[in-house]
């Protein structure tokens, strides 16, 4: 099953690091959504999906793939803006499996709508020139533009951390995710955090469509497996917690990356044994709150 | 309208009898006879997924591992054991969804709300996975082929099911059975307290419940009819596609029931009749129809929370005895309460 | 709601679901009169393979065209109807039952995936309907699930792994590694390669098998280089292809060995672009520039261009063969019981409709026929949108190259 020197493993803990930077991106838009407004986006697949797409739709017109990293995630965000203040809205008050259905639903709806308007067969999607090359780390030789996303990620995660942290916003977010209630009686609006916190959500799954786009392609059914995949990052590091997402994520790379490894058929379903095994032992996910899903 | 109300005032009295008139002909309301037994089967994993949902108030996402034991458990028996009986084969698949179901559901059920659900999820993707790799019992990602169609001995007659009617009819004839078998357990004592935990989960136990044993049991019910439902659907398509165990098919499961009507009696087969119709008359016509399912899953959900069968049923304003359910409660968060 | 009939009501359609649902029972009325040649084609118009799905439908559609223009068959009209089977073989099993019983076709072309003309050949085999299946499978022609009634039209992997592994060998490298989707068809590639590998003094260095349709190869990669293999043989349908050939490109592996896969896909080639695909080898069981040497090729590409304004595809090029092989066997039986001509075309099973010679072997049905080693062509290389390869060999039919009879289970 390979060799288990350092020279042999390294590059596998880069490659899953990678992976693991794409679901950490997913998972805290998704358990910033979940925590705070305790909705379930199954469409975030498909938004990731739109990340991409959107990247190429800006490429097209302006050459810059810098301005498409940058642009792409905020219309997507734009879009997710549109989605809680005009549909999951008017779900506050139901049970809540309700918006979890509105979602899948429009999951259904939003990749249809990109077949409709970009073909079937999907978009190539290439990294920039300046990203295309290796860059040699000494154990192997490692392509520049996944090196580009652990990077983009981390300053994302370290800009994240300020807003969340440091602005009042971010004050507001983390009180509401605890007490809600208690913030209303305060007479904050929370309608419009509520907005700003779901459009920040899709405008991450949107960046990381964004940035997978060019190392796999642009295609309609590429979020299908991702969103699933990303429900287990959030599960396991614990819904509503912003740490958990991003513990949860890069473990999840790793796992993925090392079973690949030692035992590729088990790829697949090592992800989902791993969310059994934590939520068995650990019933509200790493850093999860009990009662927070309950 | 006004004829409409004593109907549903009768058809509420007599659910049953109600059911296998209306199916009895069904046939022949249905573009074409062959979709009819495909809405008569799922129409029954939807009712065992209600059953756990609508009337216990547990969302699973994994209700595929036991329609897809129930076709693996009556496939490999027909096909691979070679049994020769269409009874025994028929019986496997819904014990070895039972079992399915009694052991899935003792993991699953120590976590409530998503997280229940999440493991529903994983336990069913394993199975998938199982089902894949496992190709010398499974036929692995090629589907289990080759089951045959035996005919069915009843009291020394022998009838031969190889026609569209004629296998729709043997399958009416288990559908009617389980569906009363349903109303046995909906009507008994246990059906009134798992609606009692569906309402709240904390008063039930005060009463002195069992209500983690009785969940339990409310899950193996629930495998148990889909699994029927499976073993049905192997003799129908002759074959077992290992994508029956995919996460796609727990979403079908869950669109049909609540575009029925969760909770309701008649609401998952009405679900499945509209969805899978509509699947198929709109495929023909379009191939972005998943648009159109998608919007109208969507409408739905907005506007008609209870689904085609549970808005009829309350715009008509009847109460029939047929147990009619608001949303199922799971706690809401506190943000909701005001 | 009203204006609903009690009979409608009760169906708990609603009125659009009822509306839609009511066009399902007039055809057979309104058909009545012309009684016209009806073949069904089930493919999976949605999912992950659409693109080859859309050749698969341009391909049938030629061929109905060029049936009807020389005034049907039989004097009757040819019908192609085609039904979308999402990929999924219960779907499949379903369109093909409402073909067969509502539609009342009297033959089935089709099938892209192995899983679901499986599916959709117990239907057939059912309802005693010939099908002619286009999906690439080894099992649809062996026994247990093939019968006299069903044909196979398109490559399967054992002709395409042992063709490519052998033209491999011989001008590319002897140390290979495979890199292959853990499914059915992937399996059945990778098995065959190695054998076709072994068979003509190569080296395996390693295979490795990746769930299908993850996209992310990254985790392989490095272990392959570290081999340093001659060869990667890549078995990656679908979007992996495009995913696959990116990374391994990013990671410089283009340059340290050769990339050759069994099977070229014209859809993902076109897709995918000239730089992705340059100096890639694959087999492909046709090619549109074949016009240039082939008289029937060039009146298939030209009916095509003036139709569609794109040259028929590969997998265009199946369906276009199986409809027009029903359509020969009707005539040669003068009948469309499916029998009659199962065996009328057993009885003369050579034909050329686009490409040369194909002949039906008379144990399981199944399509020899020629194929072509191809490269694709570099970046600037590429001679307009559709000519992104170069031809390097052909390859004649030979039985040599599929299992034999025995092998597959027939006497």
């Amino acid at each position: 099953m390979g060799d288990l020197s350092l020279a042999a493993v390294l590059p596998q803990i880069f490659t899953g690091l990678v992976l693991g930077m794409i679901f950490v991106l997913l998972a805290i838009g998704l358990s910033l959504i979940f925590g705070l407004m305790t909705v379930v986006n199954f469409s975030h697949g498909a938004l990731y999906m739109l990340g991409a797409y959107f990247t190429v739709f800006v490429l097209t017109y302006t050459r810059s793939f810098w301005l498409a990293l940058v642009v792409a995630p905020i219309i997507v965000g734009t879009l997710g803006l549109l989605v809680e203040r005009f549909l999951i809205r008017r779900l506050y008050g139901r049970s809540p499996d309700d918006p979890l259905l509105l979602t899948f639903g429009l999951s259904l709806v939003l990749i249809e709508t990109a077949k409709l308007i970009w073909g079937k067969v999907g978009l190539t999607l290439d990294p920039p020139r300046e990203l295309a090359g290796a860059v040699n780390l000494g154990f192997m030789a490692f392509p520049a533009y996944r090196l580009f996303v652990i990077g983009v990620t981390v300053a994302v995660l370290i800009g994240l951390w300020a807003f969340v942290t440091r602005t009042n916003i971010g004050l507001i977010i983390r009180a509401g995710s605890r007490d809600p209630l208690m913030v209303r009686a305060l007479g904050i609006n929370l309608n419009r955090i509520w907005l700003l916190v779901f459009g920040i959500g899709c405008g991450l799954a949107g960046l990381a469509g964004a940035l997978a786009g060019p190392m796999r392609g642009a295609y309609a059914e590429m979020g299908v497996t991702m969103v699933i995949e990303s429900f287990v990052v959030v599960v396991v590091g614990g819904m509503g917690s912003l740490l958990g997402a991003v513990v949860a994520g890069i473990m999840i790379g790793q796992v993925v990356g090392i079973t690949t490894f030692f035992a590729p058929k088990l790829a697949e379903i090592m992800v989902f044994v791993v969310m059994a095994v934590v939520l068995l032992i650990r019933p509200s996910g790493i850093f999860g709150e009990a009662g927070l899903a309950e | 309208m006004r004829v409409l109300g004593p109907v549903f005032a009768a058809v509420g009295r007599h659910p049953v009898l109600a059911f296998a008139i209306f199916f009895a002909a069904f046939p022949f309301l249905v573009p074409y006879k062959a979709l009819a037994a495909q809405v008569l089967i799922f129409g029954l994993v939807a009712l065992g997924f209600n059953l756990l949902y609508g009337y216990t108030g547990l969302l699973s996402f994994g209700h595929a591992a036991y329609y897809g034991l129930g076709a693996y458990g009556t496939g490999i028996l027909l096909a691979k054991v070679k049994i020769g009986s269409l009874w025994l084969g028929l019986a496997a698949g819904p014990l070895l969804a039972m079992l399915g179901g009694a052991v899935i559901g003792f993991f699953c059920l120590r976590r409530r709300g998503i997280y229940f659900a999440m493991l529903t999820l994983a336990f069913a993707q394993l199975l998938y996975f199982v089902a894949f790799h496992l190709a010398e019992v499974t036929g692995g990602d090629d589907g289990l082929r080759g089951i045959p169609q035996l005919p069915l001995n009843l009291f020394g007659w022998t009838f031969k099911l190889d026609g569209t009617l004629a296998f729709y009819y043997f399958a009416y004839a288990v559908v009617v059975l389980a569906v009363a078998g349903l109303k046995r357990i909906l009507d008994s004592p246990f059906g009134t307290v798992l609606q009692a935990i569906r309402e709240n989960g904390d008063r039930a136990a005060a009463c002195g419940y069992d209500v983690n044993r009785i969940r339990h049991l409310s899950f193996v019910f629930s495998a148990m009819f889909a699994g029927l439902a499976g073993g049905l659907d192997a003799l129908r398509l002759a074959v077992v596609p290992v994508e029956s165990l995919y996460w796609t098919t727990s979403g079908q499961i869950v669109i049909m029931t609540l575009l029925g009507g969760a909770g309701t009696f008649f609401g998952p087969f009405v679900g499945a009749g509209t969805y899978l119709v509509l699947e198929d008359r709109l495929s023909v016509f379009t191939e972005s129809w998943p648009l159109v399912i998608g919007l109208i899953f969507m409408t739905f959900v907005l506007f008609l929370p209870r689904g085609v069968w549970g808005t009829l049923v309350e715009r008509l304003s009847v109460t029939p005895r047929a147990p009619e359910a608001p949303a199922p409660a799971a706690a809401p968060s506190p943000a909701r309460r005001i | 709601m009203a204006s609903i009939t009690r009979r409608k009501f009760l169906a708990g359609t609603g009125v659009a679901a009822g509306a839609v649902a009511a066009q399902g029972w007039f055809p057979a009325v309104l058909r009545a009169q012309a009684e016209p040649l009806r073949i069904g084609c089930p493919l999976p118009l949605t999912g992950p393979f659409a693109a080859l799905a859309a050749d698969m439908q341009r391909g049938a559609q030629l061929a109905q065209d060029e049936l009807n223009g020389k005034g049907g068959i039989m004097g009757r009209k040819v019908e192609v109807l085609f039904r979308d089977d999402q990929l999924k073989p219960a779907v499949g099993a379903q369109r093909t039952k409402e073909l067969i019983e509502n539609e009342k076709v009297q033959f089935i072309v089709g099938g892209l995936a192995a899983h679901v003309q499986m599916a959709i050949n117990e239907q057939t085999k059912k309802s005693n309907v010939l099908f002619i299946s286009t999906s690439q499978s080894d099992e649809i022609s062996a026994k247990p699930d093939t019968s006299p009634i069903t044909f196979h039209e398109a490559l399967n992997p054992t002709i395409t792994s042992r063709v490519m592994g052998k033209w491999t060998c011989d001008n590319l490298g002897k140390k290979w590694w495979i890199i292959y989707a853990d499914y059915a068809w992937g399996k059945q590639n990778n098995q065959v390669l190695q054998d076709t590998l072994k068979a003509n003094g190569g080296t395996l260095l390693g295979s490795t098998p990746y769930p299908l349709g993850s996209a992310e190869f990254s985790a392989h990669l490095p272990k392959i280089q570290a081999a340093k293999p001659d060869v990667l043989m890549s078995v990656t349908p679908g979007a992996d292809n495009i995913a696959f050939l990116k990374q391994a490109r990013s990671f410089g592996m283009d340059k340290q060995m050769k990339l050759a896969q069994p099977l070229l896909w014209i859809a993902y080639l076109k897709e995918g672009g000239p730089e992705l695909y340059q100096d890639v080898h694959g087999a492909l069981n046709w090619y549109w520039e074949l016009q240039d040497s082939i008289p029937t090729a060039k009146k298939f590409v030209e009916a095509s261009m003036k139709k569609f304004n794109m040259p028929p595809g590969d997998y265009g090029a199946y369906s276009y063969s199986g409809v027009m092989e029903v359509a020969r066997g009707v005539e040669l039986a003068k009948s469309t019981n499916a029998e009659a001509v199962a065996n009328a075309l057993r009885k003369s099973p050579t034909y050329d409709h686009f490409k040369g010679k194909q002949w039906w072997r008379a144990c399981d049905n199944k399509s020899f026929q020629d194929l072509w080693i191809m490269k694709g062509r570099g970046p600037g290389k590429a001679k307009g949108e559709w000519g992104l390869a170069d031809i390097v060999a052909k390859v004649a039919a030979d039985e040599k190259y599929d299992r034999t009879c025995a092998e597959k289970g027939h006497a």
